[in-house]
């Protein structure tokens, strides 16, 4: 069931274009099907994604961009997840790491559940939350010239960006979840030991 | 503002773990880490909306090659619970120095369900809890449980009581 004012981009289309060329991108991903739309444009080690801790992937992004001060974070998450966790937006934008950007897949539901709507689909606007918490760069996508114009801004600035896409499911696909082998390829592939 | 002795120590005693990164929601028993995390260079202190943030912060931290911990006060355990799967189901240390309320001459009642629920919730999430009652162990408690954390990767909570912090005055 769609309603008139729902997001029409693809969303397996939007996240391979963010994710073309990572090079050494860190990328944090939030539960369900945004977990799955990265693991679909290709598995690598500086991919952490998450299966649970529903609320987090803001904060993991910001203990990591705080550690790694000369590299970039990009946190990919959904409209659900980002809700519960939309306090991290003003804790992140207060810490002032500039080198994180969160890229949020809007499709005004929680797809994982049974598609009830979710509060972007009534009144809120996770753009406008995050100006409010003192994001300076916002934007809000809802063609794929934007997303192609968005996808270097989400890898050099301090960005909060919504990406209105449909409602559509996608078939799953399921990257690794044992959360011990995740952590420890992430670490090694950024060159740690495991201590 | 004098503070106790035993709480520099501790604030050194994270230092000497490797700390990099402290998450924290405030109470007063905390105050003087908080004040030492902000004016120490070498130190991120983040503010955060809910204790929750703090334990994905300090996934992030981990992930990113530093260590973190968070303070909190016991109201704020409850906050956590699920959060607190990141670091049993990923393997990563977690340390958290947990300031108690509801316990020692408690006057607000509504501090009492939580502070009483915070060691059997803690346990029942997977995580380690040690607690000091006195000055002259809280240093070590939290050395031997960074120790603990870092080296073995589990997640481990320092409650400090709230006999050794003193009872809030709400009526002077």
């Amino acid at each position: 069931m769609s309603r008139p004012n729902d997001g029409t981009l693809d969303r397996r289309e939007v996240v391979a274009a963010l994710m073309r060329d990572p090079g050494d991108l860190l990328v944090v991903t939030g539960l369900g099907a945004a977990t799955y739309d990265v693991g679909a444009a290709g598995d690598r080690p500086l991919n952490f994604y998450l299966w649970g801790a529903m609320g987090g992937t803001a904060m993991i992004g910001l203990g990591i961009a705080l550690a790694q001060p000369t590299r970039h974070v990009l946190v990919i998450t959904g409209d659900g997840e980002m809700l519960m966790g939309m306090g991290s937006l003003a804790t992140v934008a207060a810490a002032g790491a500039r080198n994180l950007s969160i890229a949020v897949l809007d499709n005004h539901r929680f797809g994982e559940t049974g598609s009830q709507y979710s509060h972007t689909g009534y009144t809120t606007d996770l753009a406008a939350v995050a100006a409010a918490c003192g994001w300076t760069n916002t934007a809000v996508a809802r063609d794929m010239a934007e997303v192609e114009a968005l996808r270097p801004r989400l890898r050099e600035e301090n960005m909060f960006a919504v990406l209105r896409i449909s409602a559509e499911e996608k078939t799953r696909h399921l990257p690794p979840r044992d959360g011990a082998l995740l952590t420890l390829r992430f670490r090694q592939a950024m060159g740690l030991t495991n201590d | 503002m004098d503070q106790p002795t035993w709480q520099a120590g501790v604030y050194a005693a994270l230092k000497a773990a490797g700390i990099r990164q402290i998450g924290y929601v405030p109470d007063a028993g905390h105050a003087h880490l908080i004040n030492a995390a902000h004016a120490d260079p070498d130190m991120r202190a983040v503010v955060l909306t809910t204790e929750e943030e703090g334990i994905a912060l300090a996934a992030g931290a981990w992930l990113g090659g530093q260590r973190a911990a968070l303070l909190m006060q016991s109201s704020g355990v409850g906050n956590c619970i699920n959060m607190l799967s990141l670091s049993v189901n990923c393997r990563m240390p977690f340390l958290t120095l947990v300031t108690m309320r509801g316990e020692w001459g408690e006057f607000n009642p509504w501090q009492v369900p939580m502070g009483v629920a915070t060691p059997t919730v803690l346990g029942a999430a997977g995580v380690h809890v040690r607690r000091a009652d006195r000055p002259d162990e809280a240093v070590e408690m939290v050395a031997a449980s960074a120790a603990l954390a870092f080296d073995s990767h589990i997640p481990v909570a320092v409650l400090f009581s709230q006999r050794l912090l003193g009872a809030k005055v709400f009526v002077k």
